[in-house]
């Protein structure tokens, strides 16, 4: 013991680099400290708001983005627009899905494909997908197809990528007995495949999701005539600045609304 | 019997995959140019393959593609290190106080997950149309993954490297520089490789969507003088760009990564 406390560091003075940072704080201090935050930020943007360092609504007062949001909410072309939207994501999405899904299988069942194809998906993924959107309209037209092959085309990716990294994780086990009942390619994949990669396949259209509701909004804003993209160029165009905040703010919480429920979905699957 | 074997070694081989990925590539190409002459399928939608090929010498020589690939490489790099020099001191300051990070961290993992680039046409109006506002955007968009990437490269130092910091008697700025920095160096570069990769989707993306500046403007003016194999030549063009440089920040990624 003596020999220990012999060689027990000398105390030094404490720097804010130091590791030790105490307790874990209570959640009220966390509470705090989000509170805090916020007001923080709420202050410095009506300060912004109120110093006229911006020209006429470039900024406008809180209490004036929730009057416009209020106003936007009770609006029957916010809800039409909003059906479009949603109907060109789930289809969008639902497309996505299935090609990604059969793909995903195709190639995480075979090495060799999984190995000469996989690369190409893999790169391709992550470039801008919208500069694909002139080829869209080419292909669809100007109407809501476009934004559909658009939205598919990016959550196909994801999700067979997804896919076939979670067929490798899959018990072979499970796959020898399938074959030992001599289960067919259609059960194989319903039976086996499906149920024991269900993680992965949702953290891929989770991913999707949030690629293809983007993709859609953005080819929206670029060419179209409804949609909440349309509705955000309008607003935009007439420099209802308000109201256009309130949309953006109304989209980003559909967005957070939307991977929440599926991040739900994934972690009740685990 | 023999050519099976032949056949499996070679499918066990690293470039026969690629070999036949690039083959399937060309074929499908080949496939498509022959379906177009064929009058199957409609030139107005799909060039010809040769005809793309050929737009791509056009493309290059005629649109100032130096320029443009130089007016997008200025403004991913600026917004990129702008991420650098902001996220990676964020994450460390998440780090440092526990507190910050547990009422801050899912707020910035939230901001990952939104579209702030469809608030575009706000950034235009707050900071003007030019390259500033794309770098802007771009930088938003990258913050998030650099910061969490830190902060978990941190977090994640092994205990026995701190164990051996402390033993040494380090002063808490020796140990994070001599330790925890370098311990997160490949966490971090993660970050950095994602957060460059959301900055390069965005300045294109956002080019092409106010046609503004660079390479995603060049496809816009491509498609609006319905040139169709100018088009499809530029974005070939980007995508192979893009390709390009996931593939050096994925090298530079895999070169920092400890050995195992």
């Amino acid at each position: 013991m003596a020999a220990t406390g012999a060689i027990a560091a000398r105390p030094r003075k404490r720097t804010w680099l130091d590791l030790e940072s105490g307790p874990a704080p209570s959640r009220s201090a966390v509470l705090g400290v989000r509170i805090v935050f916020a007001i923080v930020v709420i202050a410095i943007w009506e300060a912004i708001s109120a110093s006229g360092l911006f020209f006429g609504d470039v900024v406008p007062s809180l209490v004036k983005i929730l009057a416009s949001m209020w106003r936007l909410l009770i609006q029957d072309a916010f809800w039409t627009n909003l059906q479009v939207t949603a109907l060109e994501i789930l289809v969008a999405l639902g497309i996505g899905a299935a090609a990604g899904i059969a793909c995903g299988i195709i190639l995480g069942a075979n090495g060799f494909l999984r190995k000469a194809y996989e690369p190409f998906m893999y790169y391709f993924s992550p470039t801008p997908r919208i500069i694909l959107f002139p080829i869209m309209i080419m292909w669809f037209g100007i109407g809501v197809e476009s934004k559909v092959a658009l939205g598919a085309l990016s959550s196909f990716f994801p999700i067979a990528l997804s896919t076939s990294a979670g067929m490798a994780l899959i018990d072979k086990v499970l796959i020898r007995v399938g074959r030992s009942f001599r289960a067919s390619a259609w059960q194989m994949a319903t039976k086996i495949y499906l149920p024991a990669m269900r993680v992965p396949v949702l953290t891929g259209i989770r991913l999707g999701f949030g690629l293809a509701m983007i993709t859609v909004l953005l080819a929206e804003t670029k060419l179209s005539n409804k949609g909440l993209g349309y509705l955000v160029m309008q607003f935009y165009q007439r420099f209802d600045m308000p109201t256009l905040y309130a949309l953006l703010i109304v989209l980003f919480l559909i967005a957070g609304a939307g991977n929440a429920l599926i991040g739900r979905f994934e972690r009740a699957s685990r | 019997m023999a050519e099976r074997v032949h056949l499996r070694r070679l499918a066990g081989t690293s470039w026969f995959p690629v070999a036949v990925g690039i083959a399937t590539l060309v074929a499908v190409g080949a496939l498509v140019e022959v379906l177009l002459l064929a009058g199957v399928m409609n030139r107005y939608m799909l060039p010809l393959p040769s005809d793309v090929l050929g737009a791509f010498r056009r493309v290059i020589m005629e649109e100032n593609i130096l320029s443009r690939t130089g007016d997008t490489a200025f403004e991913v790099l600026t917004a990129g290190f702008l991420v650098i020099v902001f996220g990676v001191p964020l994450g460390v300051l998440f780090h440092r106080f526990r507190i910050l990070r547990m009422a801050l961290e899912d707020w910035v993992a939230a901001l990952a997950a939104a579209p702030i680039v469809l608030a575009f046409p706000l950034f235009l109006v707050l900071f003007g149309r030019g390259p500033k506002t794309v770098i802007i955007i771009a930088f938003v968009y990258g913050i998030p993954p650099i910061l969490l990437k830190t902060l978990e490269g941190l977090s994640s130092t092994r205990g026995v490297l701190i164990n051996v910091g402390r033993s040494l008697n380090m002063t808490p700025t020796q140990m994070f520089w001599k330790i925890m920095f370098p311990s997160a160096i490949p966490s971090i570069f993660t970050g950095i490789r994602l957060s460059w990769t959301f900055c390069l989707v965005t300045v294109v993306g956002v080019e092409f969507l106010v046609n503004l500046g660079g390479l995603g403007q060049l496809i816009n003016d491509l498609a609006e003088r319905y040139d169709l194999p100018g088009t499809y030549a530029g974005i070939a063009f980007v995508i192979l760009l893009s390709v390009a440089f996931f593939i050096v920040l994925e090298r530079i990624e895999t070169w920092l990564q400890p050995e195992r």
